[in-house]
């Protein structure tokens, strides 16, 4: 089997699990929208939740894991690893996209307004833009290894960064909920909806690795033309 | 540890000497400065808003666009007939080359700031002279910050095409911890607050300082050819 063969075999397995993540997601709307109570003083709006943290959730776990790996690449110096971690960090950005169009959706609802300069928003909108940077980074350099190298600098500045940016979160006056969820104390939503978010989450995270999976395949895919072509010339 | 602070001094000094001689980079960035706090000034109804209430936010943009504009030079000074592959060949500990531009681009900075400070102090009209110890020491913690990642940015945005863009949107998410801080700190210093009310964000700075510098030095090396 060739390179090319298994990034192709790893694209249809992506491709399966994506299937699955979307069917799983059609489910998730219907428990949403049909089984799931409408909230007291949102009404319908608070609907888009169900989308709009899951969404966050994945975004920021797919940059999460692109900073571990960027710190692994430094490590092992293992290109595979660069093209996962790049992966990551462009399924990172379509979920960010989800997150930042949603949120504004349910803010103008609920808040009023669609974009306040609140801690959280901004900060996100922060972390979106710095793997932007990260995205636009790669497109700029040549060298494949020093393509590597560079891109594993930024992610593992932007995992330490991360903590500061929710630091001057906590320090900012804020008009984004406390967290609902992931605190110290028990959950504060009823068993129900938590179940719908928890599977709402569940089914983000497997889209997640079905869309990686699928971009890796088309990283390995490229890397096979390029040396293809290098060979010729 | 003797000779790697020599070294780190001696590129610190080459750069200062090689800025003394031409001071192209000084007289735009400094430029650069007043005409931002100018322009800032003007870009307000001044009979709504209150100069003071303007002045933190317009001192910290022009501080971070004006050093900027220094930031990319340190580097871009080696990439000019490969001196950087001269410095590679030194036996010298890679992460000296760091501690050298680091120092070297904190002390352009540094003295950008210095000029530039007096300049605002008179634009704005603020009776800070008893505040002035407090400011300055904010402005050396934030500067401390954005030098640090400016100055590992750098040594790699040079090496990629669209450089000069480049630095900017890579550069800005790093500064907003700081700068946030920093305009959080000036406008209470400014006010004449309390230093109680200050703790928050100068615990804040100082972490971010402390962490970013270490960081820096460590995956310095990592951004060089091997």
């Amino acid at each position: 089997m060739t390179r090319r063969d298994r990034a192709l075999a790893l694209a249809r397995r992506g491709q399966v699990i994506t299937g699955i993540a979307l069917a799983g997601l059609v489910g998730v709307f219907i428990r949403a929208l049909v089984f799931t109570p409408i909230e007291r003083t949102q009404g319908p709006a608070q609907k888009i939740f169900y989308v709009h943290a899951p969404a966050a959730w994945a975004a920021l776990l797919a940059f999460a894991i692109t900073g571990i790996l960027s710190l692994i690449y430094l490590w092992l110096k293992d290109r595979k690893i660069d093209s996962i971690a790049a992966a990551s960090a462009e399924v990172g950005l379509a979920f960010s996209v989800v997150m930042l169009t949603t949120g504004p959706i349910w803010g103008k609802t609920v808040w009023g307004t669609w974009w306040s300069w609140d801690a959280r928003l901004t900060s996100t909108m922060f972390i979106f833009l710095l793997f932007i940077g990260y995205r636009v980074m790669r497109g700029a350099v040549v060298d494949p290894e020093m393509r590597a190298r560079f891109s594993a600098v930024i992610g593992i500045m932007g995992l330490v960064l991360v903590p500061f940016i929710h630091m001057t979160v906590y320090l900012f006056r804020t008009l984004h909920p406390d967290p609902v969820l992931l605190k110290p104390s028990s959950p504060s939503m009823p068993g129900v909806m938590l179940v719908t978010l928890l599977t709402s989450v569940g089914v983000f995270t497997v889209l997640y690795v079905g869309f990686v999976m699928q971009r890796y395949a088309i990283a390995i895919l490229r890397d096979v033309k390029e040396e293809a072509a290098s060979a010729v010339s | 540890m003797g000779s790697f602070w020599t070294a780190a001094l001696a590129i610190a000094a080459k750069d200062m000497k090689i800025e003394w001689r031409t001071k192209t980079a000084f007289a735009s960035a400094l430029v650069f400065a007043v005409l931002v706090l100018a322009v800032f000034y003007f870009a307000r109804d001044p009979t709504a808003v209150g100069a003071l209430d303007i002045a933190p936010g317009a001192l910290w943009v022009t501080f971070t666009f004006a050093a900027m504009l220094g930031l990319n030079r340190a580097f871009m000074l080696e990439s000019e007939n490969r001196a950087m592959d001269g410095l590679l060949l030194a036996p010298i500990p890679p992460s000296a080359i760091f501690v050298g531009k680091f120092l070297g681009n904190l002390t352009f900075v540094g003295v950008v700031e210095l000029v530039s400070l007096p300049l605002f102090i008179l634009f704005y009209d603020l009776p800070i002279i008893r505040q002035l110890p407090a400011l300055m020491g904010v402005i050396a913690m934030a500067t401390v910050a954005f030098v640090a990642v400016g100055t590992l940015l750098s040594s790699m945005v040079v090496r990629t095409r669209f450089a000069e863009l480049m630095l900017p949107v890579l550069l800005l998410p790093f500064l907003i911890p700081p700068i946030v801080g920093a305009v959080q700190l000036t406008s209470r210093v400014l006010s004449g607050r309390p230093l109680s009310d200050l703790a928050g964000w100068l615990k804040l700075l100082a972490s971010f300082d402390i962490i970013f510098v270490i960081l820096c030095f460590f995956l310095f090396e990592a951004t060089l050819e091997e």
